[in-house]
C-alpha cells in the first residue's frame, strides 16, 4: 500500500515494447498527424476518382446530349406537325431520350465499382482502406448524387423547352405533380438504376458482363414478352410488360405502356428495394471474397 | 512486426500457401524469396488482408489488417505496379489514396519527388513504362510514411539508377526502424539489400535466416584447378592425389576441376608433389544465387528446359560436332554439387524434406531426371555424386505443375 511505484515500472516497457514487441530499435513514428479516417475521407477520394476519368465526362456526356438531343428533336417534331396535342400534358416527350441516356447512367455506374477491378485499382484501394464497406458506400454515395443531379438538372432542362416549344400546338399546362414526377421522379428512378449497376459490376467484377447483364435487364423482359403469343402465357407477358424497367419509367410520364401494372410512384419503390437488395448483396459478398 | 502463423490458403483443390509461420522484425530488411508460383505473392495478399486465410492468421504490430485502426498509416505496400486505373494521372491516383487515409494533400506532391515523377505527375498513368508504373507504385506505398512496408518485385523494371536508389531506400527505411518485407528474384539484388531471408517453395517454409547464414548453410565454397588442355593424365594424376588428401573433386564441363574440402596453398602444394603443373587455381565464394538455386531446385514448379526443336534440325553433316551446349541450359543439377558437410542433403528444415512435401504423389515411373543428355552423348557429370536425394523428385514436380 505505501509504494504505488511497483505497477508504474511495469507497464512503462509494456507500453513502450507495443509498437515492436521483440526489438530493441525504437519503433518508426511518422511526423506526419495521424487523423482518424471516416465515411467522408473516403467520400472524398471516390469523388476525386470519378472526376478525374475520362470515362466520367465522355458517359455523362453523351446521356447530356441524347437527352437533351432527343428531346429537342422530339418537341421540334411535335411543334411543326400539324396535330393536336388535345390538351394533353406535354413532358411524356422527354420519355424516349431519357430511355436511351440511361444507358449511359447504367454503363457509369457499372465503371465505377468494375473497372477497379479490371485495372486492379481495387486491390490498392482495399489495401489503403480495408473497411471495405466504407468504399462501396462511398462510391454509391458519390455515384448516386452525380446521376441525380445530372439527370435532373437535364431532364428539367429539356422539359422546359418542350413545353415552350409545343406551347401552340394544343398542349395543356402540366400540374405540379406532374411536373414533380417528370423531373425528381425519373432522375431518382435513373440514378437508382444506376445504383443497381453499381451493386452489379461489384457483384460481377467485369464491366462488360455487368453492362451486358444491365442492359439484358431492362431490354429483355420487353424482348422476351413479344415472343410470347400463346395465349396461356398472357400473364406471364403482360407481367413482362408491365414490369419492364421501360415500362416502369414510363409511368412517371404517365403514358404507361400498358393500363394495369405499377402507378403513381409505384416504380420508384420497386427500384428502390431491388437496388437495396443488390447493394446488401454486393456488400456481404465484397466483405467476404479476396479481392 | 508481421507474424504469420500457420497461414494456409487453399484455391480449391490447389494449395498455394501451406502452414506458413514467420516473423518479419523491424529495423532490417526481410527478403521474401521463392520460385515462381511458390505463394509470395499470395502471402502478400493475406498480410494485407485482400486474400482470406484458409486457416492460420497473420497479424501486423498483434491485428489482423482489417483490423488494423488507421491501415494506411501503418502499412503501406506495393503489390503490384500495374494496380492503378491508368486513366487517371499519376497526382490524382496518389490524391485519392491521400484523401482515403486522411493524408494532407501536399503530401502527394513530396512522395512524387521522392520517387521523381514530379514531371510527370499530371501525365496518365495508363503511359507509364513498367519502371515509371514501380515508381508510382512506390510512391503510393510511402504516402503514408508508414511504420511497415511491403514490396513485391520492387525493382521490376527499374533502370539501373532505379535499382540503386530502391536499394538505399530499403535500407534507410530499415534503419529508422521500420519492417521492410521484399520480395524479389534478383538474387545479387537481395544479397545486397536484404538482412534476413524467408525462402519458401510450393507454399511452405524452406528457410529463415539471415542471409550470410543462408549462404554457408546452402553452398559450399570451392576452388576451381586447371590442369594443361593437352595433358589428360595429368588432370587424373591430381584427381587421384587430391581425393587422397580428403578433398572432392568434381569435373568442370570444360575440363577444369571444382575442388571442395581443401585450402587453395594445400591444393598448390598437392600439385607441386605430384608434379602436375596448374593453369588455374582459382578461389571460389559462393552467391546467395547459388545457395537459393541450391535450396529451392526441388520445389521449382516451373523449369525451362532446352528447346530441343525436335524434328527442324536438318541433320548435322558428317563429320561435324554438335556445338557444346551452355553451361546451366537445361541442366537442373547445374548447382547440384552438395557441400560434403551435409551429406548430400543441402538444407532441411526440421521433420521435411526440402523437395517432398506432404501429399504429394510420390516420385514418377520415369524417375530419371529429365535433363536431355548433352548431344556429344556424355552424361552430365553434375548429376552424377550424392546430390540425388535433393536432386532427383524435381522433374517429377515440374509434371505435376502442368
Amino acid at each position: 500500500m505505501s509504494t504505488p511505484q511497483p505497477p508504474l515500472p511495469q507497464a512503462a516497457p509494456a507500453w513502450q515494447a507495443a509498437p515492436a514487441p521483440g526489438s530493441d530499435l525504437p519503433a518508426y513514428t511518422s511526423p506526419i498527424p495521424i487523423v482518424r479516417t471516416t465515411f467522408l475521407h473516403a467520400v472524398s477520394s471516390e469523388w476525386t476518382k470519378i472526376k478525374s476519368l475520362r470515362s466520367t465526362v465522355w458517359t455523362l456526356g453523351v446521356f447530356v446530349l441524347l437527352v437533351v438531343g432527343i428531346g429537342l428533336a422530339t418537341g421540334a417534331l411535335v411543334a411543326n406537325s400539324s396535330a393536336s396535342l388535345h390538351d394533353d400534358s406535354p413532358l411524356p416527350l422527354g420519355f424516349f431520350g431519357l430511355l436511351l441516356g440511361s444507358m449511359c447512367i447504367i454503363t457509369l455506374g457499372v465503371l465505377t465499382t468494375a473497372s477497379e477491378y479490371g485495372t486492379g485499382m481495387i486491390r490498392t484501394t482495399m489495401t489503403v482502406c480495408p473497411s471495405r464497406g466504407r468504399v462501396l458506400a462511398a462510391k454509391a454515395a458519390v455515384f448516386f448524387l452525380i446521376a441525380f443531379v445530372i439527370t435532373l438538372v437535364t431532364t428539367a432542362f429539356v422539359a422546359f423547352v418542350q413545353v415552350a416549344m409545343v406551347k401552340d400546338s394544343g398542349a395543356g399546362d402540366p400540374t405540379g405533380e406532374q411536373w414533380l414526377k417528370a423531373t425528381v421522379g425519373v432522375s431518382l428512378y435513373i440514378a437508382l438504376l444506376g445504383l443497381l449497376s453499381l451493386a452489379i459490376g461489384s457483384i460481377v467484377r467485369h464491366s462488360a458482363g455487368a453492362i451486358a447483364t444491365m442492359i439484358g435487364a431492362v431490354l429483355a423482359p420487353l424482348v422476351i414478352a413479344l415472343f410470347m403469343m400463346a395465349e396461356s402465357l398472357e400473364r406471364v407477358r403482360n407481367a413482362l410488360f408491365e414490369y419492364s424497367i421501360p415500362s416502369q419509367l414510363s409511368v412517371f410520364y404517365a403514358n404507361s405502356l400498358t393500363d394495369s401494372g405499377p402507378s403513381g410512384w409505384d416504380p420508384l419503390w420497386i427500384i428502390l428495394g431491388v437496388t437495396a437488395a443488390a447493394i446488401v448483396g454486393a456488400w456481404l459478398l465484397l466483405e467476404q471474397r479476396d479481392v | 512486426m508481421i507474424e504469420a502463423v500457420g497461414l494456409t490458403k487453399r484455391y480449391g483443390a490447389k494449395t498455394a500457401v501451406y502452414n506458413l509461420s514467420f516473423q518479419v522484425r523491424p529495423g532490417a530488411v526481410t527478403g521474401f524469396l521463392g520460385p515462381n508460383g511458390s505463394g509470395k505473392s499470395t502471402t502478400m495478399r493475406m498480410i494485407l488482408g485482400l486474400d482470406n486465410p484458409t486457416s492460420g492468421q497473420v497479424t501486423i504490430g498483434g491485428y489482423p489488417y482489417r483490423k488494423l485502426p488507421n491501415a494506411s498509416r501503418q502499412v503501406g505496400a506495393l503489390l503490384d505496379a500495374k494496380a492503378v486505373h491508368g486513366g487517371r494521372t499519376a497526382r490524382n491516383h496518389l490524391l485519392s489514396l491521400a484523401q482515403l487515409s486522411g493524408i494532407p494533400a501536399r503530401r502527394v506532391d513530396e512522395v512524387l519527388g521522392v520517387v521523381g515523377l514530379q514531371d510527370v505527375a499530371g501525365k496518365r498513368s495508363k503511359g507509364f513504362s513498367l519502371g515509371m508504373g514501380q515508381r508510382l507504385g512506390i510512391a503510393a506505398a510511402l504516402l503514408g510514411d508508414p511504420q511497415v512496408l511491403l514490396f513485391d518485385e520492387p525493382v521490376n523494371g527499374l533502370d539501373p539508377e532505379g535499382i540503386l536508389w530502391v536499394r538505399n531506400l530499403m535500407k534507410s527505411l530499415a534503419a529508422e526502424g521500420r519492417t521492410v518485407f521484399v520480395s524479389s528474384h534478383l538474387m545479387s539484388e537481395m544479397a545486397l539489400t536484404a538482412d534476413h531471408l524467408i525462402v519458401i517453395g510450393r507454399g511452405q517454409l524452406l528457410a529463415d535466416m539471415s542471409v550470410t547464414d543462408f549462404i554457408s548453410a546452402n553452398s559450399a565454397d570451392f576452388a576451381r584447378v586447371r590442369t594443361p588442355g593437352s595433358e589428360p593424365e595429368q588432370r587424373e594424376k591430381l584427381t587421384t592425389a587430391l581425393t587422397e588428401a580428403g578433398g572432392q573433386v568434381l569435373p568442370e564441363q570444360d575440363g577444369a576441376l571444382r575442388v571442395m574440402g581443401l585450402p587453395l596453398p594445400r591444393i598448390s602444394d598437392i600439385a607441386h608433389e605430384t608434379d602436375v603443373r596448374l593453369w588455374e587455381l582459382s578461389p571460389h565464394q559462393a552467391s546467395l544465387e547459388e545457395a537459393y538455386m541450391r535450396m529451392t531446385q526441388g520445389a521449382v514448379d516451373y523449369r525451362s528446359t532446352t528447346d530441343q526443336r525436335a524434328g527442324l534440325q536438318q541433320p548435322l553433316p558428317p563429320g561435324v560436332q554438335p556445338p557444346m551446349p551452355v553451361p546451366g541450359q537445361g541442366q537442373p543439377d547445374w548447382y547440384a554439387p552438395p557441400p560434403p558437410q551435409q551429406g548430400g542433403q543441402p538444407f532441411a528444415m526440421p521433420g521435411q524434406m526440402p523437395g517432398q512435401m506432404p501429399g504429394q504423389p510420390p516420385a514418377s515411373p520415369y524417375g530419371a531426371p529429365a535433363a536431355p543428355a548433352a548431344p556429344t552423348g556424355q552424361p552430365n557429370p553434375y548429376a552424377q555424386p550424392a546430390a540425388a536425394p535433393a536432386a532427383q523428385p524435381a522433374p517429377t514436380k515440374s509434371e505435376d505443375a502442368r
